[in-house]
């Protein structure tokens, strides 16, 4: 078996950092950020280069943003990816209609010619930053292929991918026929790091562009804006483990015990 | 009328449902239209009554001999379908991993605008929504310019609240749901069932750690804690990226949203992505030799010492309160 797998990438302010926002509200002050690839994707990636170690063929990653997500695409190489496809983009976050008509055609340029449709595609379950909970889902009709999100478990057979989602309790187990599409999360794997060799190779990667514009959706950004502060009203309730009374108190107190 | 979408699970509503719907009452009352429900894949009467006890007025049941089990291409048709039939002039879910699904999936196929994870809706021309970005760390005014809008409320933006008055006796009516192969393509084929019992989102008590635990040993005493109380050990990020804990335990953006009575969060510094999966629980109390580390700050109770000495000695505590347990 040889296969032909997509992960679909977005380059993300790293998570854990705090976010401040450009005065004018219509995106992140990237001045102090430092950037990665949205952790979804990166399992997505590990994923998609795991499944290929075991069964042959080939990782080519897909990126929608600016010129600097190129770093993504590069990064992903150096973990094992063979090949880069950049959607450039000019403006801040594309809304998710808009980001996945872009996707969709850009695939089937990819899938034009003599290619054959890629066997999986892979997208992360929802981006780290915007979060729609949509791309995949619209690209994944787009294209007349399943998709099932969520998925922390993949496994590929003869033509089908036999593929796992976590539920409270327990999982849900999903089997559809190939070419498919699917929705992972963080916690698929524990992405590798870069090798040096990685990163040496990851420097010759040619990166093809797609330009594929598309219009905008229904759903327009006005502005960006930080929720209320919690306010902070802690009760220290010692300090040491003498407090071990007062917690115990408060445990009662709840029910909890 | 407004249509809100329900998600269950073996044969129980689920809390987002009671959520969905809880929100739905002050979206309906906004738009000034009634409340209806769409129960796919199930006609329990418990359902019925408990959406009723929420405040769904109509409940359009769909069910389908070849529909055994969730599958969310199945779903999205189904209520793709019901909007073409019912004609509501906006559709809501709770934006669960279930509900952002579906609501995608129906998106997607009637090629319509769909804002997940909201968290206050102003119906107009265009509507105003304001939605959850980064997990909840930021906030995102967006426009939705839409003939059906369709929307997810965020999963734990308003705790599940009865309708006043214990809500209506709701209308049942049958909807007569045709699905197509290809909706069943993706229907689950297999359950695994892994941990009987209290699991962490659900769990009443979760009792979590950080790096500031030290170790993957150092995880004993929160997990002896944890059994007393009924409840899981839940853990950071930085302890599943140190393999630690497996992922399944970690609470945050990109882990699970934890909901308990109490959270104890010990040696964690509460990064603004851990904080996200943790802000739903009723009470916090922390745990930190930091008493300037966000967790102390933003929790209701807090103790200033190295978790190693306080929690061995809070399991001695209940144990000589409760020689029972």
């Amino acid at each position: 078996m040889s296969l032909r797998i997509l992960c679909c990438v977005k380059r993300v302010p790293a998570p854990g950092a705090k976010i401040n926002i450009t005065d004018d509200g219509l995106d992140v002050d990237a001045t102090h950020l430092g950037f990665t690839t949205s952790p979804h994707e990166e399992c997505a990636v590990e994923g998609a280069v795991q499944l290929v170690e075991e069964h042959g063929g080939e990782v080519t990653v897909l990126t929608l943003g600016s010129g600097e997500a190129e770093e993504q695409l590069r990064y992903a190489a150096s973990v094992g990816a063979a090949r880069g496809v950049l959607v450039p983009i000019e403006d801040v976050d594309w809304d998710p209609q808009r980001t996945a008509t872009a996707l969709a055609a850009a695939i089937t340029d990819l899938e034009s010619g003599d290619e054959a449709p890629f066997d999986l595609i892979l997208f992360g379950n929802e981006s780290a930053d915007a979060g729609g909970f949509q791309v995949g889902v619209r690209v994944a009709r787009s294209l007349g292929r399943p998709i099932v999100n969520g998925i922390k478990g993949i496994e590929v057979g003869d033509a089908s991918v036999t593929a796992s989602r976590p539920v409270d309790g327990g999982s849900e187990v999903y089997v559809l026929p190939r070419p498919a599409v699917l929705g992972v999360k963080e916690g698929l794997n524990l992405p590798r790091y870069p090798t040096m060799r990685g990163r040496l190779a990851s420097k010759k990667l040619e990166i093809r562009v797609i330009n594929a514009d598309a219009s905008p959706g229904g759903q327009s950004r006005v502005r960006l804006h930080r929720p209320p502060e919690v306010a902070s009203n802690t009760v220290i309730l010692g300090e040491g483990p003498e407090a071990a009374t007062a917690v115990v108190d408060v445990l009662e107190e709840l029910g909890v015990i | 009328m407004l249509l809100v979408v329900l998600e269950h699970h073996d044969g129980e509503l689920a809390e987002a449902a009671r959520e969905a719907l809880t929100f739905g009452r002050v979206l309906a009352s906004k738009l000034g239209s009634e409340i209806h429900a769409a129960l796919i894949g199930s006609d329990s009467d418990d359902l019925v009554v408990e959406a009723g006890s929420f405040g769904a007025e109509v409940i359009h049941v769909a069910t389908h001999d070849d529909l055994t089990g969730y599958g969310p291409d199945a779903h999205g048709s189904a209520v793709t379908r019901m909007i073409d039939e019912l004609d509501p002039v906006a559709v809501l879910a709770c934006g669960s991993d279930r509900g952002n699904e579906v609501m995608a999936q129906a998106a997607a196929r009637l090629d319509a605008p769909f804002v997940a994870n909201c968290v206050d809706i102003t119906p107009g021309s265009p509507w105003e929504c304001t939605r959850v970005q980064w997990g909840g760390s930021l906030l995102e005014d967006v426009t939705l310019t839409a003939d059906l809008p369709l929307v997810t409320c965020g999963f734990h933006t308003v705790a599940a609240e009865p309708a006043e008055g214990g809500g209506s006796n709701p209308e049942v009516e049958e909807f007569d749901l045709e699905l197509d192969p290809a909706d069943l393509v993706t229907l689950v084929r297999d359950r695994v069932v892994l941990a009987a019992g209290v699991t962490l989102p659900t769990a009443p008590v979760v009792v979590g750690g950080g790096r500031g635990v030290g170790s993957a040993e150092g995880f004993e005493s929160l997990e002896e804690l944890a059994a007393l109380l009924g409840g899981r050990v839940g853990c950071s990020r930085a302890v599943t990226n140190l393999g630690w804990r497996p992922h399944t335990d970690q609470v945050g953006q990109t882990g699970t949203r934890i909901a308990p009575e109490i959270y104890i969060a010990s040696g964690i510094s509460g990064a603004i992505q851990h904080w996200v999966g943790a802000m739903a629980s009723k009470h916090i109390l922390a745990i930190n030799t930091d008493r300037e580390a966000n967790m102390v700050t933003k929790a209701d109770w807090a103790v200033i010492a190295d978790l190693h000495e306080v929690i061995p000695a809070i399991i001695t505590e209940i144990h000589s309160r409760h020689p029972d347990l």
